[in-house]
This record gives structure tokens, sequence and C-alpha cells, in this order.
């Protein structure tokens, strides 16, 4: 037994150490020129670029992957090498003699069996190291639940009492522990510069750790095909400073005001009380009603910067094409057409622009 | 000449089918050839149909925020580009294959059940119709509430819940209708074909074998076979089953997948890639297997370690059996699950990469003859090589969690079921294409389709890889100009195309081929194994008296011995040999006795979509007439001999 363990010891240390080794290799500056020819193809500025980690743990994410990368492109070079050179040098030719009769050979068998295990030993272990890694529950992590619905995501910040949707908002430099599940069918929370995916699943907690290195915006996307609008589920991640993040806060656990007299926004008032509004969306101060409605919180909407899914930015025209026939963006919503007037959109934007 | 009898057309309770050319032939055969070329040509033409929702598919991505299609439009084509690819094209062809090759590499007149055989096809063939019925009779709409600025109309009335149909969004609540009906319904009528060919092959392989044919003497391609079968027996129930769950959960209220009623959705993940990534080795081993024939004869040396590429194959096919859950590796499972999935994932790697070395191994020093065959089968491997590698950057779970569900899965199994198991399948096309039609193909035509099919192929998928991994989630109907993806995306979609013009030159070139090929002699490439020691076409009864097997690859030891290096040299006698070999080939010398044409299996088959028809709509009269047919066909079946009793005019 002592023999065993102290084998399997050894082992792990030499592998950990190869490990490190090819780490470093291909850390020097000097192999970058390689990964250039794959860089050459790959897009800038794609929001959504898993490959441009901006925090720690997308960064464990992307190290992974490269190691295993460039494991694989040796490999690539090896077999397509070979496959090449056996077309070019023993294609057929006039003078081609009749080839040697061979059915193998056991020790070139057993050598290309047993590389391979080495070389995925090598991959295998910082691979579960990294695994548990982004498992865990990071310390003094700031807790946020995440509610998938159809087409959107939810936000809830316990320890502040504040709801939102589509824009996650985070302070910079904090771990950050999402507490996920779906409100309807499975969906998946991706910030690909931030962690990997995970999906949100009816009836059970998931979790996902986020942490932005700085003050940034990030793109989200649900990425488990969750029905008809499934490509239009996408979200933003606001990373602020700490002050930038108190500040946010205190704004969001105010009350919106309720507007009199007869402002175009007033109007608007109006219509979001009277023209159907109320039965999904809550306004914290003009509409209190308890228990959750199916739809965003609209009590600081005009300080998120998307809307509808953050498939449309929220300006005045995409608002008054949303209003007029969200099925139209969105096919499947859950937002009915209200067949507002002209006016009535016109007002109900008005309206939203002052929930600051 | 031939001393095949007649059929006497009494002895079952119906007149027995007699016809031997006409479509009646078709309809009432039982010959494994006839019923291989019928599901060759019938998956071929779904392969067409995959193709075409493909293109349109890549006409929509073309552009960001394209309104080409509407969602319901979108997602009803990409579900049914991968349930047809996988059920209606790859999977039918490969039996195609199957059904043609396995009782010629073994020595055999006909499979162990040839009305077995019949009736699988047909139930694949009614199962397919059924499917895609969807598009006729199916409905579907926005979820329980949602709203719609149209109607659905008949491009969107097929299946939308995707192929893997995950739980609860392909549920009654979130995708209402009847189209997902037709979905699983049709997987399960599907279902019964592949099982019914399984054991069929399974019966065959060990029963049927010619003497001297030892298991370790069979063609890789048989033992491929064999190791399908098995993955079809023990795989397909799982599906079945959770078919049925799913069918109930829709159908009659039941909540197997349903949080609401305490189901659970993740374990339709489980079950569906417990079948799932079986699956995937279904569809890649008969390619495995035809590679394995091709790279030998046309390398001129015998397969680089056979018991290795055999054993491998069986490796491979057992140990697909404990992966499943790296198709979830970001769903709800522990980060024990995916150490334990990452690991075993990492594993499969081993026997794949000694297949692949064996290859390799087989072609280096031999002398090769780059004819369209071996071109497929030499870019198969570089192909598939690229969907291996991407396959282990899945079993690194970490960085899975940022590929999965993105273009670069869809990249990596293109790599490994088209760059792999369809150029396998266009390189056993050309093998056997003398074998089966009596006439050469055109070689310069061959080489235009492979080229054109290997630059297009990279084009379309090659460029996936960074969409992926750059932020292109699958399934996604639109993306956002400020993702910066157009322009991959218009390459792939323009490699789409030139695919399909790939496919355009493979049909002028099968069509012209068939009926203007130069006239094929029976051993064109100079093979070893069993199909090419008779003539091509290959007669009705196959072999005119049943060969006998002294080794592994006996047919070409027939032909060759081996110098004091080690080198082929053509026998004295070959020539003789070979002469001899057609003439007997055309002649039987003594009365073979093959299974009679049925009309049963057809009816029995026919039964099935009546039944399914009738679940989808509570119909107690569609359930009736199916049992009917299903009873009609079975009594019929019963009560009628394989064979009919020969009366024989001369020596017996």
């Amino acid at each position: 037994m002592i023999t065993l363990y102290t084998v399997s010891t050894l082992f792990l240390i030499i592998v950990d150490n190869i490990n490190m080794l090819v780490k470093n290799i291909f850390k020097l500056k000097n192999l970058r020129f390689l990964a250039l020819i794959f860089l050459y193809a790959c897009i800038e500025n794609a929001p959504l670029d898993s490959l441009s980690p901006e925090g720690p743990y997308a960064r464990s994410i992307d190290e992974l992957f490269w190691l295993t990368f460039w494991i694989a492109v040796v490999i690539f070079l090896i077999v397509q090498g070979a496959l090449l050179f056996s077309v070019f040098v023993f294609k057929e030719k006039p003078d081609s003699p009749e080839p040697k009769q061979i059915h193998g050979n056991t020790k070139l068998e057993i050598l290309w069996t047993v590389i391979p295990v080495i070389i995925l030993a090598v991959i295998a272990v910082p691979t579960v190291r990294t695994i548990f890694d982004l498992a865990n529950e990071p310390e003094d992590a700031l807790k946020i639940e995440v509610i998938g619905h159809q087409w959107w995501f939810e936000y809830k910040y316990p320890d502040y009492d504040i709801t939102t949707a589509n824009v996650l908002v985070i302070p910079a430099d904090k771990p950050i522990r999402l507490e996920m599940w779906s409100n309807d069918v499975l969906h998946n929370y991706w910030v690909p510069k931030l962690n990997g995916k995970r999906y949100l699943v009816p009836g059970q907690t998931t979790y996902l750790n986020l942490h932005a290195d700085s003050p940034d915006e990030f793109w989200a996307q649900c990425g488990e095909y969750c029905g008809l609008s499934h490509s239009k589920m996408r979200g933003r991640v606001l990373s602020l400073s700490e002050s930038d993040f108190e500040t946010w806060v205190k704004n969001q656990q105010q009350n919106a005001n309720k507007l009199e007299g007869n402002s175009l926004a007033a109007e608007g008032q109006q219509v979001y009380l009277n023209a159907g509004c109320t039965q999904c969306h809550v306004i914290d101060g003009v509409w209190d009603v308890q228990g959750d409605r199916i739809a965003p919180n609209l009590t600081h909407f005009a300080n998120r910067n998307v809307f509808a899914g953050a498939a449309l930015y929220n300006t005045e025209e995409n608002l008054s094409k949303w209003l007029a026939n969200p099925a139209e963006i969105k096919p499947g919503t859950f937002m009915p057409n209200l067949e507002l007037t002209e006016v009535e959109i016109n007002a109900l934007i008005a309206y939203l622009g002052t929930l600051k | 000449m031939t001393k095949i009898i007649e059929p006497s057309k009494q002895s079952s309770i119906f007149r027995r089918p007699s016809s031997e050319t006409g479509i009646w032939s078709w309809i009432t055969t039982v010959d494994h050839k006839k019923i291989g070329i019928m599901y060759g040509y019938a998956a071929f033409f779904f392969l067409l149909i995959g193709g075409l929702e493909a293109l349109i598919l890549r006409i929509q991505l073309s552009q960001p925020d394209n309104n080409f299609l509407t969602a319901a439009e979108y997602n009803a084509m990409f579900t049914m580009h991968g349930t047809t690819m996988i059920f209606l094209a790859i999977m039918p062809i490969s039996a195609a294959f199957f059904n043609y090759l396995l009782p010629l590499q073994i020595g055999a007149r006909d499979v162990a059940f040839p009305r077995l055989n019949a009736l699988s096809f047909w139930i694949f063939i009614f199962g397919g119709a059924f499917l895609y019925s969807t598009f006729i009779f199916g409905t579907a709409g926005a979820p329980e509430g949602g709203y719609l600025a149209e109607e659905v109309g008949w491009l969107g009335s097929a299946p939308n819940g995707g192929w893997f149909g995950y739980q609860p969004n392909a549920g009654m609540k979130y995708s209402p209708g009847t189209a997902m009906d037709y979905w699983a319904i049709g997987l399960q009528i599907l279902g019964v074909a592949s099982l019914i060919s399984a054991f069929n092959f399974i019966t065959t392989i060990i029963n049927m074998r010619t003497e001297g044919m030892r298991f370790m003497r069979m063609p890789v391609f048989t033992w491929m076979t064999f190791a399908v079968s098995f993955l079809l027996a023990f795989s397909l129930p799982i599906i079945a089953i959770a078919l049925f769950y799913v069918t109930f959960d829709r159908k009659f209220g039941t909540t197997f997948f349903l949080t609401e009623g305490g189901g659970d959705p993740i374990l339709w993940q489980h079950l569906f890639w417990l079948f799932g990534h079986p699956e995937v080795y279904i569809l890649i081993l008969p390619a495995f297997g035809i590679v394995s024939e091709v790279l030998p004869t046309f390398s001129r040396k015998p397969l680089f370690g056979y018991a290795a590429i055999v054993f491998a194959g069986f490796g491979i096919a057992f140990i697909g059996f404990g992966v499943w859950a790296h198709h979830m590796f970001a769903s709800a499972i522990s980060p024990v699950a995916q150490a334990g999935f990452g690991l075993s994932t990492m594993v499969i790697a081993v026997p794949t990469g000694v297949k692949i070395f064996n290859w390799l191994g087989t072609i280096w020093g031999g002398k090769l003859k780059l004819n369209t065959p071996m071109l497929f089968s030499l870019g198969f491997i570089g192909m598939f090589v690229i969907g291996g590698l991407s396959g282990v950057t899945h079993s690194i779970v970490p960085a899975d969690t940022q590929q999965t569900d993105t273009y670069y899965v869809v990249a990596h199994f293109h790599y490994v079921l088209f760059g792999g198991a369809l150029f396998g399948i266009f390189s056993g096309l050309y093998y056997w294409f003398p074998k089966v039609w009596g006439k050469m193909y055109n070689e310069s035509l061959g080489k235009i389709h492979f080229w054109l099919m290997m630059i297009g192929f990279n084009l379309t998928f090659g460029p996936m890889h960074w969409l992926g991994l750059q932020g292109q989630v699958r399934r996604t109907w639109v993306y956002a100009e400020e993702t910066n993806l157009q322009f991959w995306n218009i390459i792939v979609t323009v490699g789409a195309f030139i695919i399909a013009l790939s496919i355009i030159v493979f049909m002028v070139n099968w069509i012209f081929s068939k009926r203007n090929g130069e006239k094929a002699p029976f051993d064109p490439w100079d093979a070893r194994t069993l199909e090419w020691t008779i003539p091509s076409p290959t007669p009705v009864w196959n072999f005119s008296t049943a060969p006998i097997v002294k080794s592994l690859d006996d047919f070409w030891h027939t032909k060759y011995s081996e110098d004091e290096d080690g080198r082929a040299v053509r026998r004295e006698e070959t020539d003789q040999m070979l002469l001899e070999l057609e003439e007997d080939g055309l002649n039987p010398s003594e009365h073979i006795a093959l299974p009679n044409p049925s009309y049963f299996p057809i009816v029995l088959a026919s039964g099935l979509p009546f039944l399914g028809y009738a679940v989808i709509y509570k119909s107690i009269p569609l359930a009736l007439i199916g049992t009917v047919l299903l009873l009609v066909g079975g009594f019929g079946w019963g009560t009628e001999p394989l064979e009919e009793e020969i009366h024989l005019d001369s020596d017996e």
C-alpha cells in the first residue's frame, strides 16, 4: 500500500511539474508568433469573446484552454505532417516496388497508446484542480440571485433588497456569487469575459462565480436554447468602482416618485397605471404590489442602457418600436400588444425616461 | 444456366409475390442487397433534405439581425436538420452499407432474418415519412401565454425543441401544438427499425460466418458493424423509455420532467445523453470500418495492427457509455461528476488515437493509389483528427463551460460527423460502387467532388471554431451586429454552398456512371476481402459456393505471396485463378435456395405510423387501423415460410 501511495504521489508531483514546464515554455514571448496564425483569424472587439478574459475566473479557464490548445497543435502537426508526408512520399509511382507487408509493431503500438495517456494526465491534473477552484464559494462574496425568464434575466440583491433586470451591476475587483434558478425552462448564464456558463434550472439552485478586474461593461448571453427568442435573451454586466457601486445601490433603494400635474411624463404614468402594464410590471412607489410579477421591475428603468432582455438599447426610437408591438421584436414574448396609440406611447416613453 | 427454382406460390394464405423486376420486386424484396440499395437511396434523399435545411439556416445567419426566416421557422429548421441528419441520413446510410456488405464480407447468402431486415427498412421509411408529415399536419406556436406577431407558417410547423428535445422547453407548456409529438413518436418508430436491424446483424455475424471465418479473421468493417449493433441494442432502449416519458408528459399529463409535478428536467438530459453519446459512436464507427477497408487496399499493405484497431473500436464503444455527462458540464451536476466525466472523456481519446496512428501506420511505406475512395479516406483522417482534438478540449471541463452551447461545439461535431462519418461514407460509396452497379464511376468527377467538398467543408466548419470561442451561441436565430461576428458568418455560408455544389457533382457522377460507366471488373482495386471474389454487380445468390477462409485478408493471400523482404509478389497462378473465380461466380453449380419475397414486412410496418397518429390525435379509429395492419402483417408473416419448398428437378 505504501509503495502504491508513494508511486502515485511521485507520479502526481512529476505530472504537476511537467505541466508547469509546458506552461512556462508556451508562455515564452518568442513562441507567441505561433499564436498569431490562430489569432490572425480571430475577431477584434467581439463583446462575447471568451478568449479575452477580464477576471481571474475567466483567466484560469483561458490558461487551461491555451495549455490544451498548444498540446493539440503539436499533435495536430505530427499527425497531419505524417499524413501529408505519407501521401507525397509513398504515392504510387511507375517504379514503386510492392510494399513490405507489415502487419503491425507491438512496441510502436504500445508507445502510441502510452504517450497519449501521459499527455492526458498532464492536462488532467490542472483540469481537476480548476474544476474545484471554480466551484468553491469565494470568501466575502457578494450574493446575487439570478432568475431566468423567457427571455430575460432578473437580478435580486438580497443584502440590499434590490430587484432589477437585464443589467447586472457588480462592484469591480470583488468576487460575486450568483445563485441561480429558472422560472420556466432551462437557461444558461454566460458572461464569457468573466467565467464559463452555468445552467439555470427550474426547481434547483445552481451557482456561478464572477469577478471583474476593473470597472467595465461586459456582455451576457443565454447559452441554452430556451425557445423562440433564445437568441435575444441577452444581458449586460456593469462592474463599477466601489464608490460608484455604493451610489448605485443607494439609488436603487429609492422608490420612484408619484408624478402629479399635467406633464407628458405624468400622462405616461396614467397610461402605465391604466393600460394594463401593472398586470406584470412593478414600479415601486407608484404601483406597489406584494410578491413577484412576471415582467421586469421598472422602478429604475431609465438607469439601464438596454431593455427587452438586452435585445434593444434604451432609446426612444427602440421603445416606441417595442411598445407598438413587442412580439415583432421578441417572438413569443409574454408582453401583449396593448394597441397603444402614438400619443400614449410617447407619453409612456417620457414617463419611463424619468425612472432613473 | 442457374438452377434457382421459382417458388411455389400457394403455401401461404395469400399468394406470394413473385416479381423479379419492377416496383413490386423492390417493395416485397427480402434480399439484403436490394434492401441495402433502398436504404442508401432513401438516406441520400434525406441527406439532401437535411442539407437543404442547413442551407436555409446559413442564409439566415449570413447577415446579423437577418429576417430571412422567422424565429419559429429557424427553430424548426435547426431541429429538423439535426434530427434528419442523425436519424434519417447518417444512421440509415450506414445501415445501407451494413446490409449490402455484411453478408458478402462474411461469405453468407443473406442476413440471418431477411424478412426482419425488410421490416426494419420499411419501418425506417414509414418513420421518416411520419416525422416529415409534420410539415403538413403539425402545429407549433408561442409558449402558453406568449404572443407571436405572425402566424406560424408550414415551414415553422415542424418540431422546434431541438434534436436534443431538452425539457421542459420541449414539453407541452412551452412547445404547444403537435410538432414535438411528431418528433417524439417519429424517433420512437425509427428506433424500432434500428433495434430490429441491430439484432439481425448481431445474429448474422455470430451465426452466418462462412467456414474458416473466425472472429479474428473478419474484416474490420464487419467488426465495426458488430460494435455498432451492440451500441444500438444497448442505447436505443434508453431513448425509447425517455421518449415514452416525453410523450406521456405531453399527451397524458404525467410530470416525469416537469418541476411543478415533482419531476426533474435534468433527468431527461441524463437519459438523452446516455443514449446520445453512444449514438455518436453509432454514427462514426461505420466510417472507421470503411476507412479500415479502403486504406489497406489502396496502400497495398495489410491493416497495421488489426487486433489493436478492432479492440480500440470496441474500447470506444464500451467507454462511450461512460462519458455522457460531458454534454452537461454546464448543467446542474456537481464538480465531482464534472471531474469524473472529464477524465473518462479524456480516456476515450486513447483508443481513438490508437486507431489514427494505426491508420497512419497502414499507409506508411505503402504504395498509395490516390483515387477517389482513397482521397476521401485520407481526408477522413485529416478532418477527424481536428474533430478529435477539439473533442479533447471539451474534456477540459472549465474550458468546456466556455465552449459548450457555442459554435465551437458545432464546429467540433461537424468535423467528427461530416469530416469523419460522411467523408468515410463517401469513401465507401466510391469504393463499392463497382461492386454494386458493375460499372466504374468517373474518376475525374470523383476527384472534383472530393476537392470541392474538402474546401467547402473547411470553409464552412473551420471558422465556426473561433465564431464559437468569440461568442456565437448555438441555435441562435439572429446575432447582434455589435458582436462583430458577421465576417466569418458570410464565409461559412459561402462554404456551405460550395458543399452543396460538390454534392451536385457527386450526383451527376453517380447517375452518369451508373448508366454509362465503364464495365467494372469483379476486383477492380486488387482488394482483400470476400466481396471482391464474386462478380460485379453482385449476383442474387452472392456466392455460388460458400467460400472457405484460411486467413485474415484471405483473398489477398490467394493472389499474393511474400518474398524474403516481406514484399508482396503476385502468384503465378493468380491470373488463372481470377478467371476461374469469375466464371464460377456467375454459374453456381449447386441449387441455391434463397428466401422468398414477402408482402408482410411492409404491411406490418405501415401499421406503426397509424398508431403514432392515434396517440397524437387520441383517435381510436386510427389506433384500430394501425392494430389491424400490425395483426394482418404479423399473421401473414407467421403463416408463410421463409423459403418455399423447392421441388427440384434434378439431383437432390
